[in-house]
């Protein structure tokens, strides 16, 4: 059953095959079995799940379920649930239990799917490795000895190890695409204003978007239905029809022009990423496709941009955690300096610290102009390269990650090496457009993910492209050992 | 050595929204702490602002009533600082881009009108209280008032004394109350100042160091701290000092200013534009269908008081201090269709006196209107003396009958029947012959004597006037 797509496991429930009750029990008895080795996990949510559950059986008994009910999901850690933690990662939330349901996640219990747990992140979404999480880093199934990606490492493991048959995942430089990338996953970061933000943890507003991870791009597109559309309680969601994305999944590829940037071909990737690449392209090439080399001119000064405008939002959004209102506060505060300082001081882990004080020094009076506002018209430039590009082609098609999985540790002592390796994801988020990861091969044991990013509001085609070239190979299916 | 004062307001408006500016809970003043605040005014970890259309809207009608240019697009931008009752640890302002730029307003003082700019007006979300009473050495938060919407209003440095200060105050303070946007209420603090005083050598151009004193809740406290503070300026400088710039608090006990925080203290408060908000776009449509609603100016209704009831500027100025009184006294007029200068006095006078003993508002008065009218109309036709209806108008104020019952259960009702004078007259002639006498042989002040008789003998029902004429007559026959 855990080897089903959502899918197949949507299709079996109908079918009267199992309850979502069985189903339920099978994921939580395999989190039970295979997490304390992979700390996923960090809440496992059983007896609300099989609540939940039970109540899906009896929607789908009725006769009025939708395609997710009684699908088990799970959330990462960072959006907001009513009575369950919300930790982000971080010690500083180790306690916080929301009063409210973050959007994403009212949206699946409306649809009656069932949530296992919250799945363990870098702290506040602030990492590519998943090692600065308060609760230790998540192991990637496919080398234990290897990081899954972040900063929504724990659900691209979780995904991968089938402890979950789909997850939610945020995307604020890579965070979904590059994790799904090292775990040999399928997930989409839409186009900003897809997904609401209410109830999703803030890192930086203006690049922050939640999207759906899974083995398919069917199963992505099943899951971005329920999770897309407009909300009034988020001023930057977009009011504009959803799509049936499942619909589209059919469409033919015959025509498709793809774009290749030179510069994500260029010095920097490796080798062997490059050759699966390739071959992944052949495929869609044989599917009709047609292959069109492009430039994105500025692409190389999205990373600089990127770590001025990310930690100038966060050090603003992270403000709020002061020890004053709720949680973590020091012990015996001498006075308010000092339940400012200790608060944060040991609240907040290193990375989450250094990007406060990058963020904080590019804000300030004299730097505003030199690092805020020159990376914000960067960030135009960056975006006009994509807007030309996409006169000429339909899909921008390269490497997720310059890289497959890293060791632990490998990078922690270099955070611009850290950085780098959302080199290929970044600029899609400064432009606010949708990006996808999808699985196309391996290197070595670990696998390589393939990116295509799309303009705005086309999801459709992104997972279209995805689902067609999923048709005719089988990289999805494939499991680490040990967890099929 | 002369000096000139230099003086620019920033005016916290508080706008008479019933929700917060970024969130749907309640603006009501007085509640229990922490009973009017939700998940975004606490600054809960993934909530998001959603701005408040009425907020606009009033920071529009505000705008085009000091004939200022509205922005078509101006943004919302974060003003970062770390501070216990503001949950958030920034504040929602507008910065570069204000919704209000370049008004300005008219002021009158010692009979002079001056012109004063306005640089900008913009919205902004209010912080919550600390209190440090009740909660042995530590500070409680009240965040009741987190997120409450202001409009920030921010003056040239176009005023030149404290008395200018108020005038200017008091003359927004009227107009926001006018527009409806802004309840005015200084002790709640919904309508409070932080001056901007520097001070320099008459004719010199350049302005000089200045102080910004903070928080300023009453008209008395703005003249007293402004004053305090350009004599402290003078006498500093004037002793080889230098003002240094800072801001400076107001203790109204001890009637001085306090240095509170020097520049070099001074937070670098990291605006950026607020991510969590699209910047606000204000097309034509909105601004028309704002102006529709704008309702006569002060400075409109004063001109029209003087012109329709040839009030004099003083009784003009007095009557539309606010909109309740101006249409009070227009409501006076219209029932009583009398004397236009008649119903101003009485408003100004007796029913002002009498609102201000009981500390109530124009609108609680307890003779409205049509009763006040009724009771000048009796004055009009001389049913009854303007002495009388004095006494008339007290009892109506404590018992809220009509002045028509009042005076005919009193029978107050006015003698102006000439015989019946006479005949009253005659009576007291003949009573006081000694008197009588004196008066003829040349003691005219006892005129007044007779006069107080026939009062007596008819209770002061007598028709003044005519009781004047026929004695006179009468005695000197």
């Amino acid at each position: 059953m855990h080897n089903s797509t959502i899918a197949q496991l949507a299709e079996g429930l109908r079918a009267g095959r199992f309850s979502s009750l069985e189903l339920t029990q099978v994921f939580l008895q395999r989190i039970g079995q295979l997490d304390p080795g992979l700390n996923c996990y960090v809440t496992v949510t059983a007896e609300q799940a099989l609540a939940e559950a039970r109540a899906a059986d009896a929607r789908l008994a009725a006769g009025n379920a939708g395609p997710l009910t009684g699908i088990p999901i799970s959330q990462k850690d960072i959006f907001c649930t009513q009575g369950v933690r919300t930790s982000c990662g971080s010690r500083m939330l180790d306690s916080f239990v929301a009063p409210y349901d973050a959007t994403v996640v009212e949206r699946f219990k409306q649809a009656g799917a069932v949530m296992l747990g919250k799945l363990n992140m870098d702290e506040f979404a602030m990492g590519s490795s998943n090692e600065t999480s308060f609760y230790g880093p998540v192991r990637n199934p496919w080398d234990t000895g290897c990081v899954p990606g972040g900063s929504s490492g724990g659900s691209a493991a979780a995904v991968a190890a089938r402890l979950t048959p789909g997850a939610t995942g945020t995307d604020t430089g890579g965070s979904i695409r590059q994790p799904a990338s090292f775990c040999g996953i399928t997930g989409i970061k839409p186009t900003y204003g897809r997904v609401s933000r209410w109830g999703m943890i803030a890192f930086a507003s203006s690049l922050d978007q939640g999207g759906p991870m899974a083995r398919t791009a069917e199963d992505c597109a099943l899951m971005l239905q329920v999770m897309a559309g407009f909300d009034e309680r988020d001023s930057t969601s977009v009011d504009r029809p959803v799509p049936d994305y499942r619909a589209a999944l059919g469409g033919s590829v015959e025509g498709l022009r793809i774009g290749l940037p030179k510069e994500f071909f260029g010095e920097g990737l490796d080798g062997e990423i490059a050759t699966v690449l390739q071959q992944a392209i052949d495929e869609l090439r044989k599917l009709g496709a047609t292959v069109h080399e492009i430039s994105l001119p500025n692409m190389g000064l999205s990373v600089p941009a990127y770590y001025v405008v990310a930690p100038a939002e966060c050090s603003s959004n992270l403000a709020r955690y002061d020890g004053v209102r709720f949680g973590y506060r020091c012990e015996a505060p001498k006075d308010l300096h000092d339940l400012y300082c200790r608060s944060r001081g040991e609240g907040f882990g290193a990375e989450v610290k250094r990007r406060i004080l990058i963020g904080t020094y590019a804000l300030s009076a004299g730097y505003y102009d030199a690092y805020y506002l020159k990376a914000q018209k960067i960030r135009r430039l960056i975006s006009d390269d994509f807007r030309k590009a996409f006169e000429q082609v339909d899909v921008i098609v390269g490497p997720t990650a310059p890289s497959v999985a890293f060791k632990f540790g490998e990078k922690t002592a270099d955070p611009i090496a850290m950085y780098l390796s959302d080199i290929y994801t970044i600029a899609v988020n400064l432009a606010g457009l949708p990006g996808m990861s999808v699985p196309v091969g391996f290197s070595g044991q670990l696998p390589v993910g393939m990116q295509l990013i799309g303009n705005y509001f086309d999801e459709a085609r992104l997972l279209n492209v995805a689902h067609r070239y999923q048709q005719v190979t089988d990289w999805q299916t494939r499991a680490p050992e040990g967890c099929a | 050595m002369e000096w000139e004062t230099v003086i620019g307001l920033e005016v916290h408006a508080q706008l008479a929204t019933r929700s917060k500016i970024f969130s749907g809970a309640a603006t009501a003043y007085g509640a229990e702490p922490n009973t009017q605040a939700c998940a975004i005014d606490l600054g809960l970890p993934g909530v998001l602002p959603v701005l408040n259309r009425e907020a606009v809207r009033m920071a529009v009608k505000f705008g085009l009533a000091i004939g200022a240019r509205i922005a078509p697009t101006s943004v919302f931008a974060r003003k970062n600082y770390f501070y216990p009752d503001l949950p958030k640890g920034y504040q929602i302002s507008q910065y570069d881009l204000p919704v209000v730029a370049t008004g300005q307003m008219t002021i009158t003082v010692d009979g002079a009108l001056k012109t004063i700019g306005i640089t900008r007006a913009h919205l902004e979300e209010d912080a919550g209280k600390s209190l440090h009473e009740d909660f042995h050495g530590s500070t409680g938060i009240d965040l009741n008032r987190a997120g409450t919407p202001l409009l920030e209003i921010v003056s040239e440095p176009d005023l030149r004394s404290a008395k200018e200060a108020v005038a200017y105050m008091k003359k927004l303070h009227a107009l926001v109350r006018y527009l409806e946007i802004c309840d005015g209420n200084m002790q709640e603090g919904s309508f409070r100042c932080d001056a901007n005083v520097s001070v320099r050598r008459k004719g010199e151009s350049r302005f000089g160091t200045r102080a910004e004193i903070k928080n300023l809740n009453s008209f008395r406290f703005v003249e007293r701290a402004i004053n305090f503070e350009v004599e402290r300026q003078i006498e500093l400088i004037e002793g080889g000092g230098a003002v240094v710039q800072e801001t400076r608090l107001y203790d109204s006990v001890k009637d001085e200013t306090r240095s509170m925080r020097s520049k070099e203290e001074a937070n670098d408060y990291r605006y950026f534009p607020d991510p969590d908000l699209l910047p606000l776009e204000i097309g034509a449509a909105l601004i028309d269908e704002v102006r529709a609603t704008l309702p006569e100016l002060p400075d409109a209704k004063q001109q029209r008081f003087r012109s329709d009831y040839a009030l004099s500027d003083y009784d003009a100025e007095v009557l539309t201090a606010t909109r309740e009184l101006a249409d009070f006294y227009e409501a006076v007029v219209r029932s009583a269709n009398c004397d236009a200068k008649l119903c101003a006095n009485w408003v100004m006078g007796d029913l002002s006196a009498a609102l201000n003993e009981a500390n109530l508002e124009i609108t609680a008065s307890r003779v409205d209107a049509d009763r006040l009218a009724g009771l000048l109309q009796r004055i009009a036709d001389d049913t009854i003396s303007g002495k009388l209806a004095k006494q008339v108008f007290e009892t109506m104020w404590q018992e809220g009958a009509t002045a028509d019952a009042i005076i005919e259960r009193e029978g107050l009702r006015q003698i102006t029947d000439s015989s019946a004078i006479e005949a009253i007259i005659d009576r007291i002639m003949a009573d006081n012959p000694g008197q009588l006498a004196q008066y003829r042989a040349g003691k005219d002040k006892l005129f007044g004597f007779f006069v107080g008789q026939a009062m007596k003998a008819t209770q002061g029902k007598a028709n003044p006037q005519q009781l004047n004429e026929l004695l006179k007559r009468k005695l000197d026959a």
